[in-house]
């Protein structure tokens, strides 16, 4: 392990890294803003909702290379191919995430707040939406964390990330470089994952903290239900 | 009230994160529009490489590339050029049609393979002047190369000592009895190039039993060569493994693979009198033996491609 | 020509199915990367994920491994593992069965931990050992996200093997790795496209297993919208 290749190639190890933060971010982000949307509706309207969990559960089995080969005559080899594609997975990521958030508020506290005065808009962006927050919020980061990671391998069609760093590593028998990248990455979604996290205290100061960190994760949170922890 | 505390964060939570979005997007988009597609569609030429004094300087996707690129791109930041640079962009077959289109202005290449595999497939050129003269010819309008260096950094095929040893081989002709039993690896478009596998059948009646796509002479075409996964490889000439695990590079005779000196190709109309002399006096420089210690360093010793690439620059005056 | 006519003249050239990188050859590889892993992760997750569950001992790491998993590079690890072992049969097996791992362990967590408190506690009253109400109460119950998870495996491990051919591998990456380095976008579409079909080929066959397997009352929570 070279420790000095570290400092020495420093700026292009920031480089790298702000491009795959890039690629990686962008993606979950428009992958939330239109699962919200698309979340709501299929929330309101059920039928919606089981041809549309179909779709995506094809979209999400497709491997990201694929994917962004299947756009490459349309985007050509750029940064917009591996953010279309990697939308399109968060989107699988998020979406159901949102719905199912959105159906776990319980009925007598949508009545509540019918009663309380409140029309379907209200209700929706004053108490659905913020009792559903931990839930998508939990679905977007795995959307985001799983981008950051799969934005390196845009590399294999030549659009600059962090996994040049695995491939140079390859190309010259280099592990010290491998390693920068593998932690780059994983420190990177790290981080991500941990402003996400704050992000939902901060949205949802209401919520006890050991509770939620079951919460997040919609199976988990079934049997964080069941136990009586809700 | 705790609602409007929460609205208020989400509030301002949206307004950051739309700012974010919003300043990412447009350097995202910029960035995009400086990597070119690989099938012909709409990127401007003109947005990038169009002004005299800015260059996008290219590498091809293995490390000596990376390191002529980075030579090039260091020498022509200390005559005052602004250079951005785009390293490990793939093999030729993808970063040519860039050059040509001028979203990369300036390409380490080498004369041989640039004329047979691009340029002019049908070409008998084979000795540096030749070739030289040749691609001068025949290439695009929109393309132009420089002077070419002494350095060479060829294809050969290569098989062990062992190998050698066994079957008493010298030169590639000598395998024509036992290239049948013999797994040939080498880069992907080996495959379909025209001095690749045809050109080794066309050239020496070479058929060999199979053929492994391997990687650009790196690692994985050297253990498979030392394993016996393949038991001959297209290993480039400055490879430092040659020498390090005692290779033996077969002789080509018949020039199946033509002369291959280190050549800028570059696209013309980004080019000024100060780019095109600061690139001449470079290669002027680049011997083959200078090379292949750099290839050394940094395949070998894992040196920084900037830090080599400033040390031989140094060391002939032209920083 | 848009990426279906590549990809179709391509996967319907007769030349392209026959000698010794064919497509059905490279099928077969592809299939031996995908189920030779999944088969190891699946003998070391679902035990582990079941002992998890219903003990309840070692939850946080579950919790902890549901975010982190998807940060590992897919790419970066096996490159590190080429490096370091060449050309052996391990350099592809351990990050495959690693990667492979965390989606069957948390699923199985999840569906054993998940199953109804009173369940277990009839299970109990009924005077069935630990083994017992393992594998004839709470597996049974698990089933459908026990299914989840090896599904989510086999798309995930699917997506790598396409990538291992980066690192000298055969399978339907070959096709698309060899195809971006001679710049023949046929090969990279037919490649994609297959690799695709593979995936959707994996999902159908999770159904199918789903519907065989599970009980109709069962059937129906797992239906719930998920992907993970």
């Amino acid at each position: 392990m070279i420790w000095s290749w570290i400092p020495q190639n420093w700026s292009l190890i920031w480089q790298l890294t702000w491009e795959n933060a890039k690629l990686g971010v962008l993606s979950a982000l428009y992958g939330l803003i239109i699962s919200l949307p698309l979340g709501i509706i299929a929330a309101r309207w059920r039928w919606v909702y089981p041809p549309t969990l179909a779709v995506v559960n094809v979209v999400y089995a497709v491997p990201s290379l694929a994917l962004w080969i299947a756009l490459i005559p349309a985007f050509g080899l750029t940064d917009t191919t591996v953010i279309i594609g990697l939308t399109a997975f968060s989107l699988c990521v998020i979406l159901p995430n949102v719905v199912e958030g959105l159906r776990a508020v319980p009925a007598p506290v949508r009545q509540a707040a019918t009663a309380m005065g409140y029309g379907a808009t209200r209700r929706l962006v004053m108490v659905e939406l913020p009792l559903a927050a931990p839930v998508i919020i939990g679905g977007l980061r795995v959307g985001v964390v799983a981008s950051i990671s799969l934005a390196s391998l845009g590399q294999l069609i030549g659009v600059s990330s962090l996994g040049y760093l695995f491939i140079d590593g390859l190309q010259r028998s280099f592990p010290t470089e491998i390693y920068v990248g593998l932690v780059c990455v994983i420190v990177l979604a790290v981080i991500c994952d941990l402003l996400l996290v704050g992000v939902r205290r901060v949205l949802t100061p209401w919520q006890p903290r050991r509770q939620v960190a079951l919460a997040q994760w919609p199976g988990l949170q079934r049997v964080a239900l069941r136990r009586g922890a809700a | 009230m705790r609602t409007r505390t929460a609205t208020g964060g989400i509030a301002a939570i949206a307004a950051i994160t739309l700012a974010a979005v919003a300043a990412c997007s447009s350097s995202a988009s910029s960035s995009s529009s400086s990597s070119a597609s690989a099938s012909a569609s709409s990127s401007n030429p003109l947005s990038s490489g169009g002004s005299s004094t800015s260059v996008v300087v290219g590498s091809a996707n293995f490390p000596e590339n990376e390191l002529l690129a980075t030579v090039y791109a260091q020498a022509l930041q200390a005559k005052g050029v602004k250079v951005s640079t785009k390293l490990n962009i793939g093999a030729r077959e993808v970063y040519y049609p860039q050059v040509e289109k001028g979203t990369i202005s300036i390409i380490p290449e080498y004369n041989g393979t640039l004329l047979t595999v691009e340029v002019d497939k049908t070409s008998t050129a084979k000795t540096t002047a030749e070739v030289d003269a040749a691609l001068a010819a025949k290439l695009p309008s929109t393309l132009q190369v420089l002077n070419s260096a002494p350095a060479q950094d060829s294809d050969s095929i290569t098989v062990t000592q062992a190998t050698a040893n066994k079957y008493h081989l010298k030169s590639i002709a000598d395998l024509k009895p036992y290239a049948a039993n013999m797994a040939l690896g080498a880069p992907p478009e080996f495959k379909t190039r025209s001095d690749g596998i045809a050109g080794l059948k066309a050239t020496y009646g070479l058929t060999f039993k199979s053929f492994v796509p391997l990687d650009e002479s790196g690692p994985l075409t050297l253990a498979a060569l030392q394993s016996g996964k393949v038991q001959a490889a297209d290993v480039f000439t400055t490879t430092p493994q040659i020498v390090t695990d005692k290779l033996v590079s077969l002789a080509d005779p018949k020039f199946n693979f033509a002369a291959q000196n280190v050549i800028p190709l570059v696209y013309k109309p980004a080019m000024n009198a100060t780019i095109i002399n600061t690139l001449n006096a470079v290669d002027a420089k680049l011997t083959t033996e200078a090379l292949l210690q750099m290839d050394n360093a940094v395949i070998t010793e894992h040196a920084s491609y900037s830090t080599v690439a400033a040390g031989f620059l140094q060391a002939e005056g032209l920083s | 020509m848009s990426f279906f006519s590549y990809a179709w003249d391509w996967v319907t050239t007769s030349a392209n199915w026959q000698g010794s990188d064919s497509i059905p050859q490279q099928i077969i590889a592809h299939l031996g990367y995908t189920v030779l892993p999944l088969l190891i992760a699946a003998l070391i997750g679902i035990p582990l994920g079941v002992a998890i569950g219903h003990t309840g001992r070692g939850a946080v790491l579950v919790v902890n491994l549901a975010n982190a998993w998807r940060a590992i590079p897919t790419l970066g690890l096996l490159i590190l593992l080429a490096v370091y072992l060449g050309f052996s049969i391990l350099t592809w097996l351990i990050p495959l069965v690693v990667l492979a791992i965390p989606p069957i362990i948390i699923n199985a967590y999840e569906g054993v931990a998940g199953v109804d408190p009173d369940v277990k506690d009839a299970a109990k009253g009924m005077g069935m050992t630990p083994w017992q109400q393992v594998t004839r109460v709470e597996l049974p119950i698990a089933l459908p996200l026990l299914l989840v998870g090896l599904r989510t495996a086999t798309i995930f491990v699917v997506a790598t093997a396409t990538i291992a051919a980066y690192i000298g591998l055969g399978g339907l990456g070959r096709f698309i790795i060899d195809g971006l380095a001679s710049n023949d976008y046929g090969p990279v579409a037919g490649g994609a496209l297959l690799v695709v079909l593979l995936a959707v080929l994996v999902l159908a066959l999770f159904a199918v297993l789903n519907r065989l397997v599970v009980p109709v009352g069962l059937r129906k929570q797992a239906e719930l919208g998920r992907t993970e």
